[in-house]
């Protein structure tokens, strides 16, 4: 218990002190940086507390898909140099203060609505998908996801099938003087249009225009 | 305060959550700062359903959370070919300067 206890307490600190860097930091090429190591933290905690399938899902999805998307965008934009104003921004800018106000106030509900918090322990017993306890977690999901929330799934797979038309669809663009494969012309095109049979002359050659 | 429950995992999510909207707000640099603050909030919601799910010995909260996952990935996705699309057109991502719709 107390190891746990350690272990959370380390993970969590590390998530929330990269959490803050990511957000403060100068460098948007640093805050990628951060934000990969809290999502690191967070599924170590994951894997920790029994969700090890999760856990190892954040793991390649968000450090290996979207912080490297991040990346990737960061470096080619070339916006990673840029200076950061904090709190030193021009003189109409009253949403700073207004930011912390709200964002603190939000901060004691959430945390005043957590201490406040019990649940009654006859409640448990309802729910339908308990978790069994002698299969591996990753079982467990697998038996769910495929039957109870199939629909779901499929609808999340469409979503993500979306999502990556449109940002082909978005980023693409047609370059003017870049000789192009027509596939459509290539594969029509017929016998008579390719081939062509002329009388030569002898001592005058073919004039052939393209 | 070492028996570690479920209000100690909903503090933490609290405290990245409260993170990432501070980061929305006092963000003056560029707008992908503003979607890794987004992704924060994401990862504090699934910080939430996980532990309810491990805690209450359900299961839904981590099949919600896959689809949290998922969302999430196409969000930066797109969110990101916004941004090299307004880049390409407008030369700057900087927040102050993107007024076009004076808001």
């Amino acid at each position: 218990m107390l190891a746990h206890a350690i272990f959370f307490y380390f993970f969590s600190f590390v998530a929330i002190i990269s959490a803050i860097m990511v957000t403060a930091s100068k460098n948007t090429v640093h805050s990628v940086f951060f934000l990969i190591l809290d999502f690191i933290s967070i599924s170590c905690l994951f894997i920790m507390i029994g969700a090890e399938f999760l856990g190892m899902i954040m793991l390649i999805v968000y450090v290996g898909a979207v912080a490297v998307l991040f990346l990737f965008v960061v470096m080619m934009l070339n916006v990673a140099q840029q200076k950061n104003q904090w709190f030193k921004s021009s003189e109409t800018s009253t949403h700073i203060p207004v930011g912390l106000i709200v964002s603190l106030i939000i901060f004691f509900e959430l945390i005043i609505v957590i201490g406040g918090w019990k649940y009654k322990p006859d409640i448990i017993k309802n729910f339908s998908d308990s978790l069994v306890s002698n299969s591996t977690n990753t079982h467990t999901i697998g038996s769910v996801l495929y039957t109870e929330y199939i629909h779901l799934f499929q609808i999340s797979g469409m979503i993500l099938l979306v999502a990556m038309i449109g940002a082909i669809v978005l980023t693409f663009r047609k370059r003017e003087g870049v000789k192009r494969q027509n596939y459509f012309s290539q594969i029509s095109r017929e016998k008579n249009q390719g081939v062509e049979l002329v009388e030569v002359k002898s001592n005058e050659g073919v004039k052939i225009d393209v | 305060m070492f028996e570690v429950s479920l209000g100690h995992y909903l503090t933490l999510g609290a405290i990245i959550f409260t993170i990432g909207v501070i980061g929305i707000f006092l963000n003056r640099k560029n707008v992908i700062v503003i979607l890794m603050s987004i992704e924060l909030i994401l990862l504090a919601v699934n910080i939430n359903l996980v532990s309810f799910s491990i805690f209450l010995q359900d299961l839904s909260g981590q099949i919600f959370t896959l689809f949290i996952l998922t969302v999430a990935a196409a969000e930066a996705a797109i969110g990101l070919a916004i941004i090299v699309v307004y880049y390409r057109n407008a030369g700057t991502i900087r927040v102050e300067e993107i007024e076009n719709l004076k808001g």
